[in-house]
């Protein structure tokens, strides 16, 4: 293919397959948290059912990315009808098979049921989890096979790209991208439009176009489903951000952590080389364009854009100091565009759909839509897409069904180790870059963890200081040395050696770090501990005053105990205990010596009577 | 096997098997990253010879190939263990009950992350974030990933895989490395 008008005839005819629309096909999740969970056996086991009884030429089976419900994986989901079964096994694919297929009867056992009726839903867009849901950037995943470039194109692939090197001038995009008045979605929110005329108008050559696919924060996997899902999609938001501020080459920069992403990544480019949507003169054109990806090496940092940028060169990844910004000197001192996966995937949508239509989503100054990774302490974990402005409530309680075991809920972290908590006074916060800043937490790249009432808040918040001093680079003192010194202190009153002046050293060490950093992870990094401290206070007196952890989480402040009446003297945990801790005769009840415990909590879980409290 | 693969006496470094991997990259700027890891996808570690062999190649000063190599997290200077054993502490993981799997290796082998059994069978491992959170706490054992594990269950599944003769781990690098060349 050469030409722009071969892409709306020859996709179907070429690839001999044209299941895209048609009859029935039975979609598997192929994402990591369902290939995890052995759909890549269930895939298989369809296939050879299938195949048994002759059926290979009618009914499809398609590897698809994820559909987001991980937490009832693997996912299989019947086409045309949209029959949703969740945690299928390779054992059901007979009964799948013989029933649903050959006679017609939906499996109501696989079916979702709903947690609090236990009536099952048929339907995907019945359930809860999906309800609330408006999927912009993931609406072809769970629908197209993310390793077939037709697939794409027929959901309207690369339709945008056709239009914009056709119709419109760079100038033109930059400006319908300005006016849709999309933000950067890594976290900071900076126009992507603004970004780009000024990579546009700095005069030097060559310029680059980069996709900051290094998704590092603990807790989140949007960009990661997005690319096994959908890789196409970022594929085409940055040939058309190419074209927009002239760029000949591009980077991706992936993390090595994400191995399918990396493939699927790879079989999209080769793929669209293949059909002169990559290379010189795209789609018969005067624009040439080429795209190689980098992998990362295991560096939080070099999810900074500098950091990032050094990293590709071969160095230590470390940031620089800006200004002078990547649009103006970047990736070997030249003029370089740096977006986030998200950022880039929305881009031919907007070229296709138009400005307005991208503005009529979300809240004003803050349109379109929000992908969250919701994690946690919380019933349906998955990933999300929402439009902005809805509440944290909604999220937590009507697509994430609420808090499990009938627990209750404590605070919820955005932003990952960079951002903040907010505890229940402010669940009816809109999520959106302006609303969460203010409430003094962070959109980020969209991690959202939920923590229920047996989290130490103190202990949480020591976890996100342990990560970034562990991911510091160690090129400024402020953020290598106020790290440590932050992590220090709060071990101190985790372990029970806490005072109150210890309250007043962290204000002014992360003071310090927020202003005296040189990137964004030493200027965020205080941010967790500091959110915890202003909404939960009363947490680090116990610990320091007390010495006492209210949740029950730090090892120095806790017994354990068993509560006699209610142990049977069965020895089960005497049999478990590492150390040796646990002593008693059989049939009577036991005894924990807390000099010799370790407090691991194993005895907690394998006791059947709940005898064994935590104080 | 023989007695030399094992944890005690330092095999000698097949050297020759880097010149495919120079010839990939020869005269691509920004190449030492992506050289460093296939030479670790062929060795498994960064052995001190594959390094000043990469210093002479690219014409840099081997300080910079160290300082790079120790920089990110994913590059090992040390050989690791028959197997290994990562265990996710991302925020999901962290909050649903890492902490107690980590004790539960600590207690029954003595190892902290980063440490490696003295017999050279199992090497522990923290990493921040898989991005399999809907599975937490997840580990990943010898390649392969396990969710929702508990700490009787994770002592099970290790005991049983170093009982077993060749881990997959061993295999995917077998294959990586017939890749690579």
């Amino acid at each position: 293919m050469n030409t722009h008008k071969d892409l709306t005839t020859a996709p179907v005819v070429a690839s001999g397959d044209t299941n895209v629309i048609s009859h029935r096909w039975i979609a598997v999740c192929m994402g990591t948290g369902c290939t995890s969970a052995a759909s890549a056996e269930v895939r298989q086991a369809l296939i050879d059912e299938i195949t048994a009884r002759g059926l290979e030429h009618q009914v499809e089976v398609r590897r698809t990315g994820c559909f987001g419900f991980c937490a009832k994986g693997p996912i299989v989901v019947m086409h045309p009808d949209g029959t949703f079964y969740t945690h299928v096994e390779a054992t059901d694919a007979k009964e799948i098979v013989e029933e649903h297929i050959l006679a017609g009867r939906k499996v109501e056992r696989l079916m979702y049921h709903d947690p609090v009726s236990n009536i099952p839903i048929e339907k995907w867009h019945d359930i809860g989890f999906y309800s609330k849901q408006q999927r912009i950037l993931l609406r072809n995943c769970g629908l197209i096979d993310p390793e077939n470039v037709h697939h794409y194109i027929a959901r309207d692939g690369y339709r945008a790209l056709r239009k914009v090197l056709t119709e419109m001038s760079p100038e033109q995009v930059i400006e319908e991208v300005v006016r849709s008045g999309l933000r950067g979605r890594g976290g900071g929110g900076f126009p992507t439009g603004v970004k780009w005329k000024l990579a546009r108008q700095t005069p030097q050559w060559p310029k680059y176009v980069i996709c900051n696919a290094d998704e590092g924060d603990p807790g989140a996997f949007m960009d990661r489903s997005l690319l096994e899902g959908d890789p196409h999609s970022v594929i085409e938001g940055m040939i058309i951000a190419a074209y927009a501020i002239g760029a000949r080459y591009g980077y991706i920069y992936c993390r090595a952590e994400y191995p399918l992403a990396i493939r699927r990544l790879q079989i999209a480019l080769e793929q669209a080389r293949q059909l002169g949507l990559l290379g010189e003169h795209i789609l018969g054109s005067d624009f040439s364009f080429d795209l190689y990806i980098k992998e990362g090496a295991g560096a939080f940092v070099c999810g900074e854009e500098t950091a990032l940028m050094a990293s590709i060169q071969g160095e230590r990844g470390q940031p620089w100091p800006r200004p002078p910004y990547p649009v103006v000197s970047g990736l070997w001192g030249q003029p370089s565009n740096v977006n986030n996966v998200k950022s880039y995937a929305y881009v031919p949508s907007i070229i296709l759909q138009g400005a307005e239509w991208f503005q009529s989503i979300g809240t004003p100054g803050n349109p379109g839509t929000a992908v969250f990774a919701l994690t946690g302490m919380v019933n349906n974990t998955g990933l999300i897409e929402v439009p902005m402005g809805i509440t944290l409530r909604e999220i937590i309680y009507e697509i994430g069904g609420g808090i499990p075991n009938g627990r209750k809920f404590k605070a919820v972290q955005t932003g990952g180790p960079l951002g903040g908590c907010l505890p229940e006074a402010y669940l009816d916060t809109p999520v959106d870059f302006d609303s969460l800043c203010a409430a003094g937490a962070v959109m980020g790249s969209g991690g959202m963890i939920v923590a229920d009432e047996t989290t130490c808040m103190v202990e949480f918040a020591k976890y996100f200081m342990k990560f970034a001093c562990d991911e510091s680079c160690g090129k400024c003192p402020p953020c290598r040395i106020g790290s440590m010194r932050m992590l220090e202190t709060l071990e101190c009153i985790t372990a029970g050696m806490g005072t109150l002046e210890d309250l007043d050293y962290l204000r002014y060490l992360a003071n310090g770090m927020q202003k005296g950093s040189l990137c964004a992870l030493g200027q965020l990094a205080p941010a967790p501990v500091m959110s915890a401290l202003r909404h939960f206070e009363d947490e680090f007196r116990a610990h320091i005053e007390e010495r006492r952890c209210p949740a029950g989480k730090c090892r120095a402040l806790i017994t354990y105990e068993i509560v006699a009446d209610l142990c049977t003297g069965c020895m089960v945990c005497a049999r478990n205990c590492p150390s040796n801790a646990i002593k008693g005769e059989k049939r009577q009840p036991h005894v924990i010596d807390s000099e010799l415990c370790e407090r691991c909590g194993l005895c907690i879980e394998v006791c059947k009577f709940n005898a064994i409290t935590v104080r | 096997m023989t007695a030399s693969d094992g944890n005690g006496g330092a095999p000698a470094v097949d050297l020759s098997l880097m010149e495919p991997v120079f010839e990939k990259y020869a005269g691509q700027p920004g190449a030492l990253i992506p050289i460093l890891q296939k030479a670790q996808d062929i060795y498994n570690y960064l052995p001190p010879e594959v390094l000043q062999l990469i210093a002479e190649r690219l014409g840099i000063a081997l300080s910079k190939v160290y300082g790079v190599a120790t920089f990110y997290a994913q590059f090992y200077l040390e050989r690791r263990g028959r197997h290994v054993l990562r265990l996710c502490d991302g925020t999901a993981c962290h909050v649903k009950g890492t902490p107690a799997l980590l004790a539960a290796i600590k207690d029954e082998y003595g190892i902290r992350p980063g440490e490696t059994t003295p017999d050279g069978e199992l090497t522990l491992e923290v990493v921040y974030c898989i991005g399999s959170c809907a599975l937490a706490p997840a580990t990943v054992l010898d390649g392969r990933v396990m969710g929702h594990m508990r700490p009787t269950q994770l002592l099970q599944r290790v005991k049983r895989q170093i009982g077993s003769p060749l881990c997959s781990e061993e295999k995917n690098l077998e294959e990586r490395t017939r890749r690579s060349r």
